[in-house]
């Protein structure tokens, strides 16, 4: 051992679960302070236009400085942020019961399975976005069109998993021999198999928020998502396109870069309940 | 009380039998030791006994009675791999309980220590799981004990231990053991009969 990691172990005498759990906590606490920070905004004192301040460049006053329309744009990146998360939870939340119906599905026999494989295939094969647009436009478009566009089409890889991970622990030697014990379809469905997979659930919901966001920013970008009014960063980075070669960068890039942060956030929480759910890796 | 397989036909696929009309009748105070090559159908006798395979032709009998499918299977296999038949996610406390509650002075013939109760299945060795898997067989409800193979991973010394307990709570419980092993010193010295297993099916 070199002396730094002698040094390091005496100052911070903590194993890698704690680290774990204090770094999925910290993630965890930011991620919550940016939501629930949204029900404390005025909202419309924040989004009301203030010609004296227009296009000012980031200071202290204004930490990502403020819009064409003289807004800050922290506060409008904040509230964009909350309404992803929002987005997110939805779809998310969407997207796992489907998964999980079809993952429990597909253990009934093998024609259902193979139904069950078709139709996970069937959805994996058309392009996202585009997908996402036409569920959306067809349940009538804004919020509820983005979240129920998102939430249908993100199930697949969790379906796909769960699927993958049922059949997986339904040939194991431990549930045939938990039949021979006598016990019950319904108690090995609840003692077994039910515990085995939850984990897999979580991670697969907490995984999905990323990609259900970012899919939400794009749609909105691209001006199929959420109405113009709302604060949502898609909209704020497109509606920035126009002002990028004024040289107000501000406009584009602390929204794209808080966007980025905050995927990276749910992609770490997600990794590090992984860790700590995985019997292999939890002991270490 | 008698364990009877009566002309027992399985195949894993149509026209390539792999059992052939066989019998075989277990007393509930002896070993039987069953003998044979590898890739001769022991297992896939262990398994039909034991109530695993269920597309077999022929009777399977305990008293001339036919074994409940749904109930507690009184004929209890003991597998080669134990680690394979335990949920990683559980302790082995409650991989144990899952078929009973042994008593104290059972589990200290077996040499289950105190401490492996809290740890999980891929902290303890091949050898400690087995104990577990062969104590988790040893229910009051168990009639007969289908032993395949389980003490190839074993070195020597622990062999004789476990064989001995394991013989020595069978034979006072009044529960049969079906012994199935290549090794022939091993089922001479514990077997009371041996039957060789041979492979006049493939010919």
């Amino acid at each position: 051992m070199t002396k730094t990691e002698e040094n390091k172990q005496g100052i911070l005498n903590i194993n890698l679960r704690t680290k774990t759990l204090i770094i999925t906590g910290i993630a965890l606490l930011i991620l919550i302070s940016v939501f629930v920070s949204n029900y404390f905004i005025d909202h419309t004192a924040v989004l009301t236009s203030n010609f004296y301040n227009v296009n000012q460049p980031p200071s202290f006053e204004h930490w990502f400085g403020t819009d064409w329309m003289g807004r800050d744009m922290f506060m409008r990146t904040l509230l964009g942020l909350g309404i992803s998360i929002g987005v997110g939870a939805f779809a998310s939340i969407i997207s796992t019961i489907v998964a999980i119906l079809l993952g429990v599905f597909s253990s009934v026999n093998t024609v259902v399975d193979e139904i069950v494989t078709a139709v996970i295939d069937l959805f994996g094969s058309i392009p996202h976005i585009l997908l996402i647009i036409l569920v959306s436009l067809a349940f009538g478009g804004g919020y509820y069109g983005v979240v129920m566009a998102v939430g249908l089409t993100h199930w697949t890889p969790l379906a796909r998993i769960l699927r993958a991970e049922i059949k997986k622990i339904n040939t194991s030697e431990y549930i045939k021999l938990s039949n021979e014990f006598g016990k019950s379809k319904m108690w090995i469905a609840r003692k077994h198999i039910f515990p085995l997979i939850i984990s897999q659930i979580i991670v697969g919901v907490i995984l999905m928020f990323p990609h259900a966001i970012m899919h939400e920013a794009s749609i909105s970008f691209l001006g199929f998502g959420l109405p113009a009014h709302e604060p949502a960063i898609g909209i704020i980075l497109s509606e920035s396109m126009k002002y990028l070669s004024m040289g107000y960068w501000w406009l584009a890039f602390y929204p794209g870069l808080s966007l980025l942060f905050l995927v990276l956030l749910f992609d770490l929480i997600g990794e590090n309940v992984h860790k700590l759910l995985d019997p292999q890796s939890a002991q270490e | 009380m008698y364990l009877n397989a009566n002309n027992i036909s399985f195949s894993y696929r149509k026209n390539k039998p792999i059992l052939k009309n066989i019998s075989i009748s277990i007393p509930d105070n002896k070993v039987i030791g069953l003998m044979g090559d590898s890739g001769s159908g022991k297992s896939t006798l262990c398994k039909v006994i034991s109530g695993y395979l269920n597309n077999y032709t022929g009777t399977i009998t305990i008293d001339n009675e036919l074994i409940d499918k749904t109930g507690y299977c009184p004929a209890q296999l003991i597998f080669q791999h134990p680690e394979k038949t335990m949920n990683p996610k559980w302790k082995m406390h409650k991989v144990l309980s899952e078929s009973w509650n042994p008593p104290q002075e059972l589990k200290d013939t077996f040499g289950l220590k105190e401490g492996w109760m809290n740890r999980w299945p891929s902290e303890l060795s091949g050898g400690e799981l087995q104990r577990f898997s062969i104590l988790r067989a040893l229910n009051p409800n168990t009639k007969f004990i289908i032993a395949d193979e389980i003490s190839t991973m074993l070195d020597t010394v622990t062999q004789v231990q476990i064989w001995d307990s394991l013989i020595d709570y069978c034979k006072k419980n009044k529960i049969g053991i079906l012994a199935v092993s290549h090794d022939k010193e091993l089922l001479e010295v514990i077997a009371d009969n041996i039957v060789l297993f041979n492979d006049i099916n493939k010919l």
